[in-house]
């Protein structure tokens, strides 16, 4: 079994994934740090149009955009004289797997039937599982999920399990593993084993199929209020939701609607602790994968990632646990609309938002995802008091992951906490230039690269690159 | 022993990685146990809870293992109400009467 070994597989790790991908990155270099993103997402060959038509093949997109009538008059209740925007929801649980994620699904579904590979395969744990597993349904491909999905003792995150439950009955294998990053292992020898291809969140396909969720959710308010959002808030994890959305809006004209990213805050669990596993009560939307994916997004699977949110975020907000949950109570209480936990993390964050804006604002919250049982306040929470977590009604400052789940008392007290972009930025501008070899220095190309990549100037990221070179010295 | 016969759909598992051969990168408490694997599909062979068994999976893997489990249940639910959401609607429904009574 030797060549099977972690280090093995893992030197492998560029041949599998040049094979089950099929997109030479290394092409697109442009620089020792730099890269033609566009030409990258350009090269695909699918543009929004294009994009649409294979989604709509499949009945993806085109959900409802619901106007949450009830929960503006909440904001209102809780908000200052001619202050509370109007809320909205792009209601993506309208998809056939229950998710947005659907639209991230379909072109690698697309592509892999188009190249003929036999099947796809994805590793995730959350509702990307069942959306692949949906498509590859759809398509006639064989579909292998892996899952990070139970704790040493056995016990499944009940998100994870509901998961499986649909992965399952759209006719997938799922391999479910315990806590660990070695998840990436073990699919690397599925890809090599079985020749699939590999549906990573991560490829430009991934990220295109999102595309139309931004530009459709900015053509159906403009349809109706005959002008585009005032604000966007996107749940953010890898950054696709960000990136993919924020390029939509910009390709239908909306480049004046902010674009914000929302997460769960986790602050103090470490996303690859057995422990922890199931003291997180969210499997993704959280810090654990914003954090660091905002600050260096080519951690992914694949060598580019074409999720880069920091070139498309103007905010960037953490809710608590306890706020969303109270949330997901809200839009099932006051809108009838009973939806997902980890849909609601923006919600949660724009529900706050719109008490500083104008009354004839508009603020959309960009996704809604399907609810069950696992997939619940109801389980996590049940599950959280099971682990020794101490779940109360409260402040929502008090919220401490991992030890206190605190449920607001009132709506006046969600309020995000704002993070620091400029200190992002500079972390991945850090994290970026520490990536160099030795014999490599930064070029012009670089430079307007990174100023890209942070939506900042040359002056900015030359500041920056000073900094470092003197540390170094 | 519980027995399953050949094509009946079942879980078996096994440990992919012992302590000693995971990633570096892992924090104590992930470090000092082993990574475990579950996977469904039917049986090629008759098989015992506990012992070797050989499934096929519904991706069309062959795939080896320990039998866990015979018909394997989802055991994930809602469970009870939890009572710091319980009064919520109602709390909720006051603010927005309330505010329908003051305009």
């Amino acid at each position: 079994m030797k060549s099977d070994s972690y280090q093995a597989v893992m030197d492998q790790k560029a041949d599998i994934m040049r094979a089950s991908v099929g997109i030479d990155y290394a092409k697109y270099a442009t620089g020792p740090l730099s890269f033609d993103y566009e030409a990258m997402l350009a090269d695909t060959g699918y543009d929004l149009e294009a994009i649409g038509k294979i989604q709509a093949r499949t009945a993806v997109g085109d959900t409802p955009l619901v106007e949450l009538k009830n929960l503006t008059e909440l904001v209102r209740a809780v908000s200052g004289p001619a202050k509370g925007a109007r809320l909205f929801v792009k209601d993506e649980a309208a998809n056939p797997s229950g998710s947005f994620k659907d639209r991230r699904a379909s072109l690698s579904a697309f592509e892999a039937k188009r190249k003929g590979y036999p099947g796809i395969a994805a590793a995730t744990s959350g509702n990307y599982g069942a959306a692949v597993a949906s498509q590859a349904a759809k398509a006639g491909l064989g579909c292998i999920i892996v899952q990070e999905a139970f704790d040493s003792r056995g016990i499944a995150q009940p998100e994870i399990a509901e998961k499986t439950r649909a992965c399952e009955a759209y006719g997938a294998e799922v391999v479910r593993l315990s806590v660990g990053p070695e998840l990436f292992y073990y699919f690397l020898i599925v890809l090599r084993e079985t020749g699939f291809f590999n549906a990573s969140l991560y490829t430009p396909y991934s990220i295109l199929g999102i595309e139309t969720l931004g530009h459709e959710l900015a053509m159906q308010v403009k349809a109706r209020e005959g002008r585009f959002p005032d604000m966007v808030v996107a749940t953010h994890a890898g950054g696709g939701n960000v990136t993919g959305t924020a390029r939509g809006l910009i390709k239908a004209g909306a480049e004046d609607t902010q674009m914000v990213a929302a997460s769960v805050d986790l602050a103090g669990l470490h996303m690859a602790s057995d422990r922890d596993f199931n003291r997180k009560s969210f499997t993704t939307g959280h810090t654990g994968f914003s954090v660091p994916f905002s600050t260096w997004p080519d951690r992914a699977d694949v060598p580019r990632n074409a999720a880069r949110s920091l070139r498309y975020m103007d905010r960037f907000v953490t809710v608590t646990q306890g706020e969303v949950f109270y949330m997901t109570e809200a839009l099932a209480v006051a809108e009838g609309m009973e939806r997902g936990p980890a849909g609601n993390t923006s919600l949660a964050a724009a529900f706050a938002l719109a008490r500083e804006m104008d009354e004839e604002q508009i603020i959309v919250v960009q996704e809604t995802e399907y609810t069950g049982a696992g997939k619940h306040p109801l389980g996590q929470l049940n599950l959280a008091k099971q682990m020794g977590v101490d779940v109360r009604r409260g402040d929502p400052v008090e919220n401490r992951p991992g030890k206190a789940i605190v449920i607001p008392e009132h709506p006046s007290q969600i309020k995000p906490v704002e993070m620091d972009l400029d200190r992002i930025r500079r972390s991945y501008l850090r994290n970026a230039l520490d990536s160099l070899r030795q014999e490599e220095t930064v070029t012009e190309t670089d430079i307007v690269f990174l100023a890209a990549e942070t939506k900042t100037d040359e002056t900015y990221v030359r500041e920056a690159v000073e900094t470092h070179e003197r540390k170094k010295r | 022993m519980q027995r399953a016969v050949k094509n009946t759909w079942v879980e078996i598992g096994g440990i992919v990685l012992e302590n000693g051969e995971r990633s570096p990168k892992l924090p104590d408490d992930t470090q000092q146990v082993p990574l475990e694997m579950r996977v469904k599909g039917f049986l090629l062979q008759e098989a015992e809870i506990g012992g070797e068994a050989e499934i096929v999976t519904l991706s069309g893997r062959t795939v080896s293992g320990t039998l866990t489990e015979i018909n394997p249940a989802y055991t994930h639910m809602f469970g009870r109400p939890v009572p710091e959401l319980s009064p919520i609607a109602g709390e909720i429904r006051a603010i927005l009467r309330e505010r329908k009574n003051a305009s």
